[in-house]
């Protein structure tokens, strides 16, 4: 009977073992560790209401990073987050100035500018065949002109429409807050998207091999173009969600976001070279992130050591997980 | 002799770039409202030209240092960091007198070349993407400088007069600095270009497989492209600490120079995907940048464009230089 249980055990839990990325579950044990740290240092560090208020601040930073991670499964970066979710927050809360009709569109506006931002990005890549890293950072430029332009260089003044102050800091159901609700919506829509439409699979298809993913009839140019668009959308919807939380945007906004966001999705097991990850990577990415960021603020951090610390992390979990070959293989 | 026109194919990315510089500058030199007040005199030239090498050798330096690294088919969001981390470190101790400002110099160098060494050791023996590699060591060294200069602070011990004499002009009214960035690339970029290791390194960015096919020691191309792009951003914060005297750890500023060293790095002909270019022409390309950039400031406009403007030159630089499209042959050739 025991040895039937052995058996058993022997013959299924490798298959499961192999099914499973060893860089998520090295993600998720890495969030419990760092809550139970938190724990020995402050007691109230497990209490329901601080780790509903983390998964609060973790959904900005999870909707940012969903965008990237469509990007990076393509096997391209989007440098152009700052300032995309720049304008979505300061787009946004300009359309609320203008009266009713304004504020109802507010949000809608906010994420059409980071579309079609995001459509640029798409056509350089896809289309003119621009290294994504390039023609994102001078998309990141144009936008930072345009909405230095746009504000004089001064702080905007325009606040966030109650929309958006709604999503990003009411609380509905159960006292769970809007925000986590909106990424877990986004996070069922990713996970859909990725698992189960012809779309998802070009994405993974395109990051192993784009001319295997072309000559085997995906319109690769197309789906590279529509990767880009929804990444855009999503900075600047994360850029929305943030006006709302401080309910009004704020120049340099954007700038907290970049590292991050690609921090979460390599540390989540994502391939950085594509064609390879998981959305249950991500979201553990993302919370280990943001749990990484208020451990070290709540031990009084400076900025500077949190910077070493965030260069140090990805580097470290990059040389785990996201090696290339050698070149002569 | 019938070999020049290959010669001419094999510069025409820097040849474009000294065209391009040579004439915005003009452009620039002939509006200027300092020059066109004076009634073009030589002093007021002089001096526009002198302010604008200046500002433009802190461009050029980075740029080389982008260039190094771009040869090798890898790209570094690190050099403008580097470059804030130095000017934050050559604040704090190139100070005093004599053999007390040497070392300091010497101890800022030697933190460019640790900064671009630890970069090259990491894509080499990690085997990491340059771009990720880059972006996170630049948060590192971005850390490290604004540790060392948590405010923005003017260092009243900076030994200035170095300070003037690397800004002013020689006999003759040449401007100092381009002497010295003249210098610089005599020094070190053309030993580099001529030696074994420079000719390495561009053969890994033509072809990595190709060149360990031919026996290339490409770790140790890569490693030396790698460290000497260090160096040349070090180089670049020596000098804006001797523009301005004082430390700032600015995330704006080291990621300005960031970008604008891409833009430089295109505009000089340096094909980002590596194996073709040279620093002389990103050189160029970063003086044609900065004269581009200030057109601005001749024809009365609201700075606030600026920013905008030099955007849009960013990104229609980068659309035509890195534009693969009109490089293909074959369709299939797209999806490589």
């Amino acid at each position: 009977m025991s040895t039937g249980v052995a058996n058993w055990a022997t013959a299924r839990l490798p298959r499961l073992l192999r099914r499973v990325d060893p860089a998520v579950v090295t993600a998720y044990a890495c969030i419990v560790l760092l809550l139970l740290l938190g724990d020995l240092y402050n007691s109230s560090f497990l209490s329901p209401e601080y780790l509903l208020q983390q998964l609060k601040v973790a959904s900005f930073l999870g909707v940012i990073a969903t965008g990237m991670m469509i990007v990076i499964l393509l096997g391209q970066i989007d440098l152009s987050v700052p300032w995309v979710v720049a304008v979505g927050g300061m787009m946004s809360a300009a359309a609320t100035a203008y009266g009713p009709v304004g504020e109802a569109l507010a949000i809608p506006f906010g994420l059409l500018c980071g579309i079609a931002l995001g459509f640029l990005n798409g056509i350089g890549v896809a289309y003119l065949r621009i290294p994504s890293m390039i023609i994102t950072l001078a998309i990141n430029a144009v936008a930072q002109g345009l909405m230095v332009v746009h504000t004089g260089g001064f702080s905007p003044q325009d606040s966030a429409s109650i929309a958006m102050r709604f999503i990003a800091t009411g609380d509905s159901v159960l006292g769970i807050p809007n925000a986590l609700i909106v990424w877990a919506l986004l996070g069922a829509a990713a996970i859909f998207l990725f698992t189960r439409t012809t779309f998802g699979r070009a994405l993974y298809a395109i990051g192993n091999r784009e001319r295997a993913a072309y000559l085997s009839g995906v319109d690769t140019q197309r789906v590279v173009l529509f990767a880009f668009a929804i990444s855009g959308g999503l900075s600047a919807f994360g850029g929305i969600l943030l006006a709302g939380y401080a309910s009004k945007a704020a120049q340099a906004m954007g700038d907290a976001y970049l590292l991050p966001s690609i921090a979460a999705v390599v540390l989540g097991g994502t391939s950085i070279l594509g064609g390879r990850g998981s959305y249950a990577g991500t979201v553990a990415g993302v919370i280990l992130i943001t749990l990484l960021q208020s451990i070290l603020s709540v031990m009084q951090m400076p900025e500077a050591g949190r910077q070493i610390i965030y260069g140090a992390v990805i580097i470290l979990m990059m040389l785990l997980y996201g090696r290339g070959r050698r070149v002569q293989n | 002799m019938s070999d020049w026109r290959y010669r001419i194919g094999e510069h025409k990315g820097t040849l474009i770039a000294i065209a391009i510089f040579a004439v915005m500058f003009t452009i620039y030199l002939v509006n200027h409202p300092a020059i066109t007040s004076n009634g073009f005199s030589a002093t007021a030239v002089a001096n526009v030209v002198n302010t604008a090498a200046n500002k433009g050798v802190l461009l050029a330096l980075v740029a080389v240092a982008q260039t190094l690294v771009v040869i090798t088919s890898g790209i570094d969001l690190s050099v403008g960091m580097i470059f804030v981390l130095c000017n934050c470190l050559a604040s704090a101790i190139v100070v005093g007198s004599g053999w007390q400002t040497a070392l300091g110099v010497a101890g800022v160098l030697a933190t460019g070349l640790l900064c671009g060494a630890i970069n090259g050791l990491i894509v080499i023996f990690g085997r990491l993407q340059p771009i990720v590699t880059t972006i996170a060591t630049g948060a590192i060294y971005f850390g490290i400088a604004l540790a060392l200069r948590p405010n923005p602070d003017v260092s009243d011990k900076f030994n200035g007069d170095l300070g003037d004499a690397m800004m002013g002009r020689l006999p003759g009214g040449i401007p100092a600095s381009i002497v010295a960035l003249i210098v610089i690339m005599l020094v070190i970029w053309i030993p580099f270009r001529r030696s074994p290791i420079g000719r390495a390194a561009y053969a890994v960015g033509s072809s990595e497989m190709a060149a360990y096919m031919s026996g290339v020691r490409i770790g140790r191309a890569k490693f030396v492209a790698y460290t000497l792009s260090g160096l040349f951003s070090g180089l670049g914060g020596l000098y804006l600490t001797f523009t301005t005297a004082s430390g700032a750890a600015s995330l704006a500023n080291g990621s300005t120079y960031t970008l604008n060293s891409i833009a430089a790095v295109v505009l000089g002909g340096v094909s980002l995907f590596g194996g073709s270019g040279s620093a002389i022409g990103a050189i160029f390309g970063a003086f044609a940048f900065r004269a581009i950039g200030d057109l601005l400031f001749d024809f009365d406009i609201e700075p606030l464009w600026q920013s905008l403007f030099q955007g849009i030159v960013l990104l229609v630089s980068v659309c035509i230089g890195a534009a693969q499209l009109v490089r293909v042959r074959n369709r299939l050739d797209l999806f490589g």
